[in-house]
């Protein structure tokens, strides 16, 4: 595909939360990069241009997680698959945790993928690191190498660390760095197998629960931890209401703690399992409507800066079991999107706001240049068109997983046009 | 229609009749009265020389055992055996899914043998539920028990046994003692106790035992056990498995006993005609003792033969017929 | 269309009655059966027989069937939500049975009966008293006693109707006619 050299995206709203800008501007492009905004400069001639009238202009979406299943379990996906449907989705950057088979504990991995990703073309992909080797939670990795090699921030994935003094340990080898510490706040023992959160349903439905406590016991110990070394740390993925007001004392205390959630918990409960839905067997799990107005309180008010997809694709089988004995996991990077524009529509925050928790706040949570449309900057844009009715059905998913309890959802947004480094990697076809 | 309704429909066929058996869940009063009746007139069936109605003559019910249980199994393949049935009995846990088969793949071959009814035990909460989704058609699901989730057939025939003993749910109160939280049994109990229209219904249990937001099942939670069962009309033990110990939930079988074992003496704080249940097999010594166990109170014996009725009646109901045409 | 009609007063079906009871007492005689039982089928059949069970004065209590569990027609028809249980307290083994019927058609309710009874026992012999018995035979069975057989056009449905008073209604449709029992 012959990419142009220069394009211009005319008769758009251009919503850049990063530099506070939210009014009808033209963006133009050069070499992949942003040239101007607002009237084309004279000596600039547009290539190609694409008509915006009527949609949103925006930064590409930055994904804090989304598992792209390679290397190792290439039977639930590829990277080229999703990226694929990241792109379709809007999403430019995505950043894949450790947890691969091998994990992604050494440079040769992180290369890998690195490579793979430019093969495909069709996302920026950035690896999280392995705190410890084979995120083992015992040795720390070599994190400094890993920095070097690609990686914008280190985590354990979902495994626990061998003891707290190691988890210390690992936060504060990676400050050296000036690394974030990304955790998955969840105490084993009191997770205790469990597969939905413990409260009315889970014990009408007989099914072992997770407590509330699994989170916010680990979230105070991480609090604790951060006080205590300075180490900047954010935790990926909470679920539970106390969860997010601890974060919020923390914030206000100066702590320099950071959080995101799945968009999923921001619109699913408890009650959503119900029937034994497998496509709602998640972890964390989904909790009270109590805890989804709190956590739609704290994405609002930004003390949780970032909403993701926490993508999983799963096969088929993996969720074709009882409920217990299924993989928990959403594929979920084509309802990333949607799901948080769903969230203006119900008045939750503004559209820049939205915007916002989708590009400049991961970029933030990063510390990367990223998700902001500044002249010089990498052209990742996201075009969007507001008015554009469609319904979430599998066969036209282009993730490999068809994993979601979305399927047969009305969305009122669509993405028209993804570019990446100003090239074009997704285009609408009606 | 709220989420539970729906979804508990799948045990009903477009004409409201009875098409799987999961669950008390979902199920109406109407329903579960017409099981009870129906369980009536199978009782008298075992009173005969001969014990078998030709009812289900030509249907072959399988038991698709995936939990071990030699008491459940038999009285489903005598239930079955007395309607004039075919029974074939797998014990999967030996087989298949030990070589990796899934469930579904498992249920796949199965069908291809022209089964009519599956009943089904698993140690998954919903798997009953999941086969019931995924099996063919023509085929109707009995759930013997899903891990935590219900054992609908055990709290049909303690209810009939209630009910041929007491008559009236309304103006009773009844306890249930022991590990809650654990059991299928239980929640399936209260279900039916609630849906029947029972007066009281209370858990005694120490709170490790109990399930989280134990009040939302729609009973009155009990600490103590000689407080729980003042006045009660009938008394369930539920049985009590070793793990717990293990597990942190109680210190020993000894104080368990100290605390909520069913003696004489205790007994005599429910009214003086209550009935003593228990679904088996008992732990004497743990749960109550022997004088309890064997005393004019226990209609524990008889809850086993109306198992038989119970379970006749059910799989009669849930039989898929031909439609019309 | 559905039509219903009285077909015979309930004075009438009284006299019916007692003439099945003197044909009785004549085939008694015949077999010198001196000490039978007797088993109504639910429900029109249960009806008549308390009444010829008092006026035979016969000393076991009366038996009834449900025949539910015997029909030929369940894989088409299912359950039935009302079933009252079979109620035989008496012991079948070499008696001398009195099954008694309301109406007498295809034959398949009598069939299920005899397969009934004899899961219970071996009887002696069993007697067939019928009130009414009209075409439409499916099956080779044949009454001992009869109380009227009327002519009736194809179509046409005789049901008895009870418990008290017992009348016998004509009808050109079937759920007409079952509609006055339940």
């Amino acid at each position: 595909m012959n990419q142009p050299r220069t394009l211009s995206i005319l008769n758009g709203r251009l919503i850049d939360p990063a530099n506070k800008v939210d009014a009808s501007l033209d963006l133009h492009i050069l070499d992949g990069k942003i040239h101007a905004l607002g009237d084309a400069p004279a000596d600039f001639k547009a290539e190609a241009t694409i008509d915006a009238s009527g949609q949103i202009v925006c930064p590409g979406l930055i994904d804090l997680s989304a598992r792209l299943r390679e290397p190792g379990e290439e039977h639930k996906a590829t990277i080229a698959s999703e990226s694929m449907a990241a792109a379709r989705g809007g999403i430019t950057t995505l950043c894949c945790p450790p947890d691969t088979s091998p994990a992604i504990d050494t440079p040769a991995v992180v290369e890998l993928i690195r490579r793979r990703a430019e093969t495909s073309g069709r996302a920026r992909i950035l690896p999280i690191g392995a705190l410890t080797k084979a995120l083992g939670g015992e040795q720390l990795s070599e994190m400094a190498a890993l920095q070097k090699a690609g990686c914008v921030a280190l985590s354990n994935g979902l495994l626990p660390f061998g003891s707290t003094l190691i988890e210390r340990r690992a936060m504060e080898y990676a400050t050296t760095f000036g690394i974030t510490t990304f955790l998955h706040p969840e105490e084993p023992h009191l997770r205790n197998q469990g597969c939905a959160h413990e409260g009315a349903i889970a014990s009408r439905l007989g099914l072992p629960g997770i407590p509330e406590a699994a989170e916010t016991v680990a979230v105070a110990r991480d609090l604790a931890l951060a006080e205590q070394t300075s180490c900047k740390i954010h935790f990926r993925g909470i679920s539970a209401g106390s969860a997010a007001r601890m974060i919020r004392r923390a914030q206000y205390d100066k702590l320099p703690v950071s959080a995101d959630v799945a968009a999923h918990q921001l619109h699913l409960t408890d009650a959503d399992i119900v029937g034994f839905d497998s496509n709602c067997h998640v972890s964390p799990p989904l909790r009270t409507k109590e805890d989804r107005e709190t956590l739609r309180s704290a994405i609002a008010d930004g003390t949780i800066g970032a909403i993701c997809s926490d993508h999983q694709p799963h096969e088929a089988d993996a969720k074709e079991a009882p409920f217990p004995s299924t993989a928990p996991g959403i594929s979920a990077l084509e309802t990333l999107l949607p799901l948080t524009l769903r969230l203006v529509e119900e008045k939750v925050l503004s559209l820049p706001d939205a915007i916002a928790r989708l590009t400049s706040g991961p970029a933030q949570i990063l510390g990367l240049p990223l998700g902001r449309l500044d002249i010089g900057r990498s052209a990742d844009v996201c075009i969007i068109d507001p008015k554009r009715q469609w319904q979430l059905k599998a066969e036209e998913m282009l993730s490999c997983g068809h994993n979601t309890p979305f399927l047969g959802w009305e969305f009122s947004s669509q993405v028209t046009h993804t570019l990446l480094e100003g090239r074009l990697v997704y285009q609408e076809t009606n | 229609m709220n989420a539970v309704a729906q979804t508990n429909n799948i045990q009903l066929d477009e004409n409201g009749r009875l098409r799987h058996f999961l669950s008390i869940e979902g199920l109406s009063r109407e329903l579960l009265t017409e099981i009870l009746d129906q369980a009536e007139s199978f009782a008298g069936v075992a009173e005969r020389t001969v014990k078998k109605v030709p009812l289900l003559r030509g249907k072959i019910i399988t038991n698709l055992f995936f939990e071990t249980s030699t008491r459940t199994r038999t009285t489903f393949e005598l239930a079955a055996k007395r309607l004039s049935a075919d029974v074939l009995s797998l014990n999967i846990s030996a087989s298949s899914t030990s070589k990796g088969e899934t469930l579904l793949d498992t249920l796949r071959n199965l069908e291809a043998m022209h089964c009519d009814m599956f009943v089904v035990r698993h140690a998954d909460s919903g798997a009953a539920h999941f086969i019931a989704q995924h099996a063919a058609p023509h085929i109707s699901i009995i759930n013997a028990g899903d891990g935590r989730h219900a054992h609908p057939t055990q709290a049909m025939l303690d209810m009939f046994t209630i009910r041929r003993h007491k008559g009236d749910f309304s103006q009773l109160k009844v306890a249930i003692v022991g590990d809650i939280q654990h059991s299928r049994v239980a929640r399936s109990q209260i279900q039916a106790l609630n849906t029947l229209g029972t007066a009281e219904v209370r858990l005694i249990s120490p709170r490790t035992l109990l399930p989280a937001h134990a009040e939302s099942l729609g009973v009155q939670v009990y600490h103590d056990l000689q407080e729980g069962i003042r006045d009660v009309d009938v008394v369930i033990m539920l049985r009590l498995q070793r793990e717990r110990m293990r597990g942190a939930l109680l210190p020993s079988e000894h104080e368990y006993y100290q605390l909520y074992g069913l003696t004489e003496e205790r007994l005599q704080a429910a009214k003086p005609d209550a009935i003593v249940m228990h679904p088996g097999p008992i732990n004497r010594g743990v749960e109550m003792d022997s004088q309890v166990a064997d005393g004019p109170r226990s209609v524990i014996l008889q809850q086993v033969s109306h198992g038989i009725a119970v379970r006749m009646a059910v799989m009669s109901m849930a039989m898929r017929i031909q439609e019309r045409g | 269309m559905n039509t219903r009609k009285e077909f015979m007063t309930p004075d009438a079906i009284d006299g019916l009655i007692k003439g099945i009871a003197d044909a009785l007492k004549a085939r008694f005689k015949e077999r010198g059966i001196t000490d039978p039982v007797m088993i109504g089928i639910h429900t029109g059949g249960a009806w008549l027989a308390e009444r010829l069970h008092q006026q035979l004065a016969i000393g076991e209590p009366l038996g009834t069937l449900d025949i539910a569990f015997y029909r030929d027609d369940f894989t088409r028809i299912g359950m039935n939500p009302q079933v009252r249980p079979s109620h035989l307290p008496f012991a079948v083994d070499d008696r001398h049975i009195i099954l008694v019927d309301d109406v007498l058609q295809t034959g398949r309710t009598i069939r299920a009966a005899l397969n009934e009874i004899f899961d219970y026992g071996r009887p002696a012999s069993v007697l067939l008293a019928t009130l009414v018995e009209r075409s439409g035979r499916e099956l080779p069975i044949e009454p001992d006693v009869v109380g009227i057989r009327p002519e009736l056009r194809p179509g046409d449905h005789i049901t008895l109707t009870g418990p008290e008073p017992l009348g016998l209604v004509i009808s050109d449709s079937k759920s007409a006619s079952r509609q006055e029992r339940e």
